[in-house]
């Protein structure tokens, strides 16, 4: 039977991260993706910032900028513009990218730095050694059925993940902690070119938001997230979407040439991501930014240090849990404040209704306000409607 | 039990992450609904499509 020192479910951004860092460092690495193809379709808003490329070695590459803004646009539901630009934003979104191109050059470079990628092929189970360790996948593929062993599996399998589960890692997640999300490219429309806008409030995105990504000056991707917990009726992330369109001439005489959709994972962290001979990162971890809903910066972030202790795991020989958590104590390091602060932060801003959200998009646009993060948001509230804070002011 | 309309599933997997006693499966292309389904109608209400819906058994 072949065997790996790593086996990583799912070629995502997150994924390939993990591969290249696992086999840079010596391990033997096999990617397994279910997909006939990297990167495609693609599931992704495809906004990212810059500020964390460098620290995963990611290479900018024209070939996978599609665009680039000035900052973003937070619009409130009686339509006040709160602008902020991207070096004073923390940089939450600047470059709008094609997530298949760029899925597959993160990909070649994992296959560069000598791991193997084998596409359609689907993990169906883990395996398990009689003391409870992971030690392998049995995998559904144009080969066949088989199995793989390995030292370690990582699950990089998306919101949609079954790794952890399967390996008794609790990942199930609560209704008002899922985002339904459905998302239309357009074209043959005239996007502000300068910023990625976000619009708030009941009328258009109950506890989430629409967003309009400008891809070029002429097109954009238009998409729209709600909770779970604020679904009334199947498919309303697919009405509350058209009907955003409908109301706005210059998006409803677009034409759409995709259409995507998903679930986005925006609970708190984790309490455990790994157990013996397994590991978990990026959605398939909960890793994703709760309030801005990005999860291509924290996957790709958690990644680099699961490959790096994997590395490490293959010299010592030892991939039991007490190992593997030198990778949960990194990124939760890393990670973990500001995802809980931001958790908080989107819990609070579910409860708020429309007229609340007016009053602060309202004070922000007056206000001088030069850092987009949550803590300067709401001093600069506070100053004007302490009582609209009062009762989040444990965030501050 | 749950039935899968397969002109509109997109395989985008909301389902099967939302599903709290992980009762499906998605690979490349096909949804499928294991027995251990609890018919809780979360997966039904997750769709961004409504591909899905609830039908007696």
């Amino acid at each position: 039977m072949e065997e790996f020192d790593v086996v990583v479910v799912g070629a995502g951004p997150a994924g390939s991260i993990t591969a290249k860092y696992a086999a840079m460092g010596g391990a033997t690495v096999l990617m397994l993706e279910k997909r006939q193809e990297v990167g495609s379709p693609v599931r992704c808003g495809e906004g990212i910032a810059r500020k964390w490329i460098d620290e995963v070695g990611i290479r900018l590459d024209k070939r996978w900028i599609a665009h680039e803004v000035k900052g973003a646009k937070l619009v409130s539901p009686d339509g006040t513009e709160f602008r902020i630009d991207e070096e004073h934003a923390g940089s939450e979104v600047g470059t709008i990218i094609e997530r298949d191109i760029f899925d597959k050059a993160l990909a070649e470079d994992a296959v560069k730095a000598g791991a193997e990628l084998r596409l359609k092929s689907a993990v169906r189970s883990l395996t398990f050694e009689e003391s409870g360790k992971v030690n392998g996948v049995k995998v559904e593929s144009l080969e066949g059925t088989y199995e793989v062993k390995a030292g370690a599996v990582v699950g990089v399998d998306g919101f949609e993940s079954q790794i952890g589960r399967w390996g008794g890692i609790n990942t199930s997640i609560k209704p008002n902690d899922i985002t339904s999300a459905i998302q239309y490219r357009m074209v043959d429309i005239e996007p502000d070119p300068d910023y990625a806008e976000f619009f708030l409030g009941t009328t258009w995105a109950p506890g989430g938001y629409v967003w309009i990504f400008p891809k070029s000056e002429t097109s954009a991707n238009v998409g729209v997230g709600i909770l779970l917990s604020n679904v009334n009726e199947p498919g309303d992330a697919r009405k509350y979407l058209n009907k955003f369109i409908e109301n706005r001439p210059y998006l409803k005489k677009g034409k759409v040439i995709e259409i995507v959709s998903g679930g986005v994972p925006v609970s708190a962290p984790l309490d455990e991501t790994v157990k013996d001979g397994l590991l978990l990162v990026g959605d398939a971890a909960r890793q994703t930014n709760p309030l801005t809903r990005g999860g291509i910066a924290n996957g790709c972030i958690a990644g680099k240090i699961a490959g790096e202790t994997l590395s490490e795991a293959v010299k010592e020989g030892d991939f039991s849990s007490s190992f593997l958590m030198r990778y949960e104590n990194g990124w939760r390091e890393r990670l973990e404040e500001e995802l809980y602060r931001d958790w908080m932060a989107k819990e609070k801003l579910i409860g708020l209704n429309d007229d609340t959200l007016n009053k602060m998009i309202s004070v922000l646009s007056e206000s001088d306000i030069d850092e987009l993060s949550v803590y300067r948001i709401l001093e600069e509230i506070r100053k004007r409607y302490p009582e609209l804070v009062r009762e989040i002011e444990d965030l501050l | 039990m749950i039935r899968i309309d397969v002109s509109k599933c997109m395989h985008c997997g909301a389902c099967v992450g939302t599903c709290p006693v992980n009762a499906m499966f998605l690979n490349d292309a096909a949804l499928e609904v294991y027995d251990n389904c609890i018919d809780c109608g979360l997966c039904v209400k997750v769709c961004p499509v409504a591909a899905l819906t609830m039908i007696k058994k």
